[in-house]
């Protein structure tokens, strides 16, 4: 019987020892500033929120992130899981998940409700970040694929190809989930109520 | 007979796209500041971006309905009252509105708009509907989620406005307009500021062994064990020690589906039905409203409606059919 596709990576990948940072921040930082030049309005719906330091913490994967989505000076930099960091307001859960999250497909509070995505600190702030990227359009393949320049072709080719495999597996999924739900019996309905 | 009109909402303009090519007939939205009842952070029209809403709507056969739908505060009326004038100039097609002043308001300035009376003004009686619709032409009225199935029925019967109902979505404490939890435990309200629950007021934290703790102002909501499906943070779906027990002593965190009631909302009268979420994302909208667009044309086109989960979507995983079907004393 095939499975799902796993939510988050094995726990060995979180287990990994750190990549080297000094190779990834340039990249990121790169992410960032392209993500400001190609939504500005994302930077603008923020506001005020754009001052606050957020930690990103993709739960399966040897690194985190601080963000500071600040228009005059944005900042993503990678960090250790072992370093002791500053922030105002944290959003964590499995890589996918967020990206899922970040590219529209998946809606914040239903990740929420799941207890896949859990956040800590300046809980405004969290909101106004979700609010001000799901307004964006983000799709964060396509921003790595204008961070990569000539390479980019490839890549997109290579996308176009594996597109109808991973929309098959989604399918395969959600058809799985839907099994999984019509075994179970149906969503619980509130039939009574405290005296 | 036409089909019921499916009123989707928008918390941003990409949600308002969504929405729209999802099926909406008419999208709900409101501006950026205190007279809309979703006033959260990141939400919300700017005036230009209401302006390309609109716009983008009605170029593709949709309506915009806005809501100014807060309580103006004394002396300060003049924010609510732009808001009616921006929303009229814009070209909106209905203003939904709940304080009688901007009532008012809207229809001396502006007498051929179409006004819709807001959830937020609690009118459930033939009494209280027939005045907003004899004194300022109130076209139609949002029903609080106080009514079954056959109240609403016989609503119907005695007035001579419009009804919307919500099909779907975030459940309030069968209180619209009255309640006062929000406001009790952090000074600010739906009803006057837009905000249930105001997210600068909650906070989470994390127990070893994968506890969670949600609390509002100086309040511990609730306690979710490690996976246990989690709600929003509000104290009418707080879970408290009471006579002995520990239990949702107002509402459990669940949320309105009543896709399977399309047929009798439409026997009963009603016109139009509601899906609440403007705080949620697009990726709720998208499906939503695609899942409730089908089954308003099936029901047109077949008489039946195809059974439509979307617990994954629902607050604690969980959905109900509300009062509609009042199975409680």
């Amino acid at each position: 019987m095939a499975l799902p596709l796993p939510e988050r990576a094995p726990d060995f990948v979180r287990r990994l020892p750190t990549p080297p940072l000094f190779l990834l921040r340039p990249v990121f930082q790169q992410l960032m500033a392209g993500l400001l030049r190609r939504h500005p309005r994302m930077f603008a719906r923020l506001g005020e929120y754009g001052q606050r330091t957020f930690l990103i913490d993709p739960v399966d994967m040897p690194v985190v992130f601080i963000m500071k989505p600040d228009a005059a000076r944005p900042r993503l930099t990678p960090h250790g899981r072992g370093e002791a960091l500053a922030w105002e307001a944290a959003v964590r859960g499995p890589l996918l998940k967020l990206v899922s999250m970040v590219n529209g497909e998946e809606d914040g509070d239903a990740l929420f409700f799941t207890r896949d995505i859990v956040i800590e600190g300046d809980t405004e702030a969290v909101l106004a970040l979700r609010n001000a990227i799901d307004d964006a359009g983000i799709d964060l393949v396509e921003e790595v694929e204008a961070l990569l320049g000539p390479l980019a072709g490839p890549l997109a080719a290579l996308r176009a190809r594996i597109a109808p495999l991973l929309a098959g597996l989604e399918r395969l999924r959600a058809g799985l989930a839907r099994t999984r739900e019509a075994k179970e019996g149906t969503p619980g309905s509130k039939t009574e109520r405290p005296a | 007979m036409s089909a019921m009109e499916l009123v989707c909402p928008a918390g941003t303009p990409a949600a308002l796209r969504e929405a729209i090519e999802a099926g909406a007939h008419a999208v709900y939205c409101g501006f950026r500041d205190e007279t809309n009842a979703r006033n959260f952070p990141g939400l919300n029209f700017s005036r230009p971006e209401m302006e390309e809403a609109i716009d983008f709507a009605h170029g593709r056969g949709a309506k915009v309905l806005v809501a100014i739908n807060t309580f103006a505060q004394a002396g300060n009326m003049k924010l609510w009252e732009q808001a009616v004038d921006d929303a009229a100039a814009m070209g909106a097609d209905a203003l939904i509105l709940a304080d009688l002043g901007v009532v008012d308001h809207a229809r001396a300035r502006h007498p051929d708009q179409r006004l819709h009376l807001s959830v937020q003004a609690s009118a459930s009686s033939p009494e209280a509907i027939g005045f907003y619709v004899r004194e300022f032409g109130i076209r139609r009225v949002v029903l609080p989620r106080v009514l079954t199935l056959p109240e609403i029925a016989a609503l119907n019967e005695q007035i001579e406005c419009e009804t919307e109902v919500f099909v779907f979505g975030g459940l309030c404490v069968m209180a619209e307009g009255r309640c006062l939890l929000s406001s009790y435990a952090t000074g600010k309200s739906p009803n006057m500021n837009g905000v249930c629950s105001p997210p600068s007021h909650v906070a989470y934290s994390e127990r070893d062994g994968g506890e969670m703790v949600s609390r509002l102002g100086n309040f511990t909501i609730n306690t979710f064990a490690a996976g246990e499906k989690a709600g929003y943070p509000t104290l009418c779906k707080g879970r408290f020690e009471a006579a002995g027990r520990r239990l949702y002593v107002f509402e459990d965190p669940t949320s309105l589906n009543a896709v399977d009631m399309l047929a009798e909302f439409r026997d009963a009268g009603v016109t139009a039905l509601k899906i609440e979420g403007r705080q949620r994302s697009k990726a709720y909208v998208r499906q939503v409203v695609g899942d409730f667009r089908r089954a308003v044309d099936a029901l047109q086109t077949t008489g039946e409606t195809a059974r439509t989960s979307l617990a994954s979507l629902s607050e604690g995983a969980q959905e109900t059919q509300g009062v509609y079907r009042k199975t409680w004393r």
